[in-house]
């Protein structure tokens, strides 16, 4: 035996080192025809270890005091050395997790991942995008902007609108009348280490739940149902590594440049990933014109402020803007098609999903901007931005409240026996 | 059908919509295109000698040290010698001696930082606010500003610029027609400079007001290119061995 061998059988005897190994990677047998959809998985893992990464440097120069806050952001900028580097990688990494997750989901729609067996993969991995969520609004804050204080403002008002208990509620969560030190600092707490250690266990939790199912593919058709009958691996099947690792590799290395080209040409992305008044200094006595959050979260903030008050309560607004993120939680049971893959779909999923998809831009669109940007009807009040925002937040429940009848009425086309392509 | 024509109605709204958007997304005041070069090394040495001249009296810029000026080509001794007369050592940050207390009592409000002045409010808008002050008598400081109304700065670049007038004229034309005619500005008294002359002084702070914003902007381009060329060689090398093991796949 070499002396790599009996190393490895040494630890075999103590950890589940080479069993872990094959069942997870060199003998986890994954569909041969995933496409382009299937890269993001991968990314996002790397946009987690990329931020993870960058946030510890960053933490090391960071003061999480609201007197120095936006001063030490600005000496990692300037006087930290590749301080700027780390930064800028960290703030990409925020967006482009968000572009990540989102086409992710996106595959999930297209070819009906979140199906029966792998209901609990999705549901992990929507546990882990309210999550992503609560770490960038946590984040947000710690640079100490005028747009992150006033976001934050916001958004914890929010809270102050659930009847009865909201104020007490919103000054516990800031722990101070308005957003303040105190609230930097738990925000700090959050950020650094609460939401990533949930994140973490979640994403192993979406994993195992993964790798115990099988991966879905672009023609939504079980692989386990042909086996080899020799070797017990699934036909068109083949395993993960070495296979999808060098794959990945490809992807990883056209992301990096999509990345770089991000962090080292155009870092604020024409204010969408760095706003522009962001680099005003927070100044809890003017509330800047406009308070617009960071472009992943508009489609929300869209239907948030679309929904009228009630009872002068903005209470619907936020119950509307919550089961907007929700809702996703039951398309597993929401659906009822026979096939799972866009290609085998008729033409009303085909439709609606669609129609979705348009609604959700449209929707980010109008939450990036103010209310009456694009002016009132002629003779009305109403304002055009929030009559197109009631229009696709409707489109958008929509999809979601009709897809038991659309999915199990539509004329879907047979599956074939094995993989395509 | 019915959803044919909602579809249909959906992309009647999109087109009806969209130039709506793009006109209401060009703010109030067309900005002049700041004609500024990073790269010109000169004219941000002018910059930084019109900054520390002109504004660093009442605004700070507090996270900017002098000797980070050597990325301008300076040597410390050169910074000391000719634009450091607020502080002696060049580790300094770029901060003033009036206090926030007597800015508030004195101005109304505490003239902003402009470290990183350049990074929200843009060149653009930067280099049209300089250029466009006119004399406005019912303001406190008989001063008022086309890109930023009512402002509380006093024009100090006037002895520079001269004096101008807004042209009275075209308020009225201005209106329901929603008549976006540009406020005209005409110069009735000549200032030390001529207006080519004090455009490329502003022109010239403008760049140094970006490249202050930002000190590493320059360098991480330059990482920035070396970056990609290696992630292109790293892919050639990628997608050959991704080929090389799908070849045995079918």
């Amino acid at each position: 035996m070499s002396k790599i061998a009996a190393l490895t059988q040494w630890i075999d005897d103590r950890f589940p080192l080479t069993s872990n190994w094959k069942s997870h990677l060199s003998e986890y047998y994954a569909p041969k025809n995933f496409n382009f959809w299937y890269y993001f998985g991968s990314l996002a893992l790397l946009v987690l270890v990329i931020q993870i990464l960058s946030g510890i440097f960053l933490t090391m120069h960071y003061k999480p005091d609201a007197s120095q806050a936006f001063a030490s952001v600005e000496y990692i900028m300037r006087d930290v050395p590749s301080g700027w580097l780390v930064r800028y990688i960290h703030s990409t990494g925020a967006s482009m997790f968000f572009v990540v997750v989102y086409l992710h989901m996106m595959r999930g729609l297209l070819y009906g991942s979140f199906r029966k067996p792998r209901e609990l993969v999705w549901i992990f991995g929507m546990l882990i995008y309210l999550c992503l969520m609560a770490e960038a609004f946590f984040g947000y804050l710690l640079p100490w902007g005028q747009m992150s204080y006033w976001g934050a403002q916001v958004i914890v008002n929010l809270f102050s609108a659930v009847p009865f208990i909201g104020e007490e509620l919103s000054v516990w969560i800031r722990g101070d009348y308005v957003v303040s030190d105190a609230t930097l600092n738990r925000f700090f707490a959050f950020h650094v280490i609460a939401i990533p250690l949930v994140l973490l266990g979640l994403v192993a939790a979406h994993i195992i739940a993964l790798h115990e199912v099988g991966s879905n593919n672009p023609d939504g058709i079980e692989i386990k149902k042909k086996k080899d009958p020799k070797t017990g691996i699934p036909l068109d099947g083949i395993a993960f590594h070495p296979y999808y690792t060098v794959k990945d590799i490809v992807g990883v290395v056209v992301f990096l440049m999509v990345f770089s080209i991000i962090i080292f040409f155009m870092p604020e992305v024409g204010g969408y990933f760095l706003e522009y008044n962001n680099f005003i200094p927070a100044d809890p006595l003017k509330t800047p014109p406009h308070i617009a959050p960071v472009w992943y979260f508009t489609p929300y903030y869209a239907m948030l402020r679309a929904v009228p008050a009630m009872l002068g309560s903005q209470f619907p607004g936020v119950i509307v803007m919550g089961l907007g993120v929700m809702v996703f939680f039951l398309l597993p049971w929401l659906d009822r098609g026979k096939v799972k893959s866009i290609r085998y779909r008729g033409p009303k999923y085909k439709v609606w999903l669609t129609l979705f998809v348009i609604s959700f831009v449209i929707l980010a669109w109008l939450g990036m901007n103010p209310t009456d940007f694009l002016g009132k009807f002629p003779g009305s009040t109403l304002e055009m931005a929030t009559f197109l925002a009631r229009v696709f937040t409707v489109v958008y429940f929509a999809f979601f409240i009709l897809m038991p009848w659309y999915t199990a009425t539509d004329k879907e086309k047979p599956e074939p026996e094995r993989v395509t392509g | 059908m019915t959803i044919m024509r909602s579809v249909r109605r959906l992309a009647a709204v999109l087109v009806f919509v969209a130039p709506t958007a793009a006109f209401a997304a060009g703010g109030h005041v067309a900005l002049d295109t700041a004609p500024i070069d990073q790269h010109d090394v000169a004219s941000l040495q002018r910059g930084a000698r019109n900054f520390v001249n002109y504004c660093l009296n009442c605004h700070s810029a507090q996270y900017m040290r002098y000797n980070r000026l050597a990325d301008l080509g300076l040597t410390d001794q050169q910074i000391k010698d000719n634009l450091m007369f607020a502080s002696d050592k060049v580790g300094d940050p770029m901060t003033i001696a009036m206090k926030a207390k007597d800015a508030k009592q004195w101005f109304g409000a505490q003239p902003p930082d402009l470290s990183v002045i350049a990074r929200s409010r843009g060149a653009d808008w930067l280099y049209t606010y300089l250029r466009t002050y006119y004399r406005d008598e019912s303001r406190p400081t008989g001063w008022n500003n086309i890109a930023f109304p009512d402002v509380g700065m006093p024009h100090v670049l006037w002895e520079l610029q001269g004096l101008q007038d807004l042209e009275a004229a075209k308020h009225g034309a201005e209106g329901e027609h929603g008549g976006h005619a540009a406020p005209k500005l005409t110069l009735t008294q000549a200032g030390s400079m001529t207006p080519k002359q004090y455009d490329a002084f502003v022109a010239d702070l403008v760049n140094y007001l970006v490249y202050m914003g930002e000190p590493a902007r320059l360098q991480r381009a330059q990482i920035g290119i070396l970056t990609l060329l290696f992630l292109g060689v790293l892919f050639v090398f990628a997608y050959l061995l991704k080929k090389e093991y799908w070849k045995d796949v079918h």
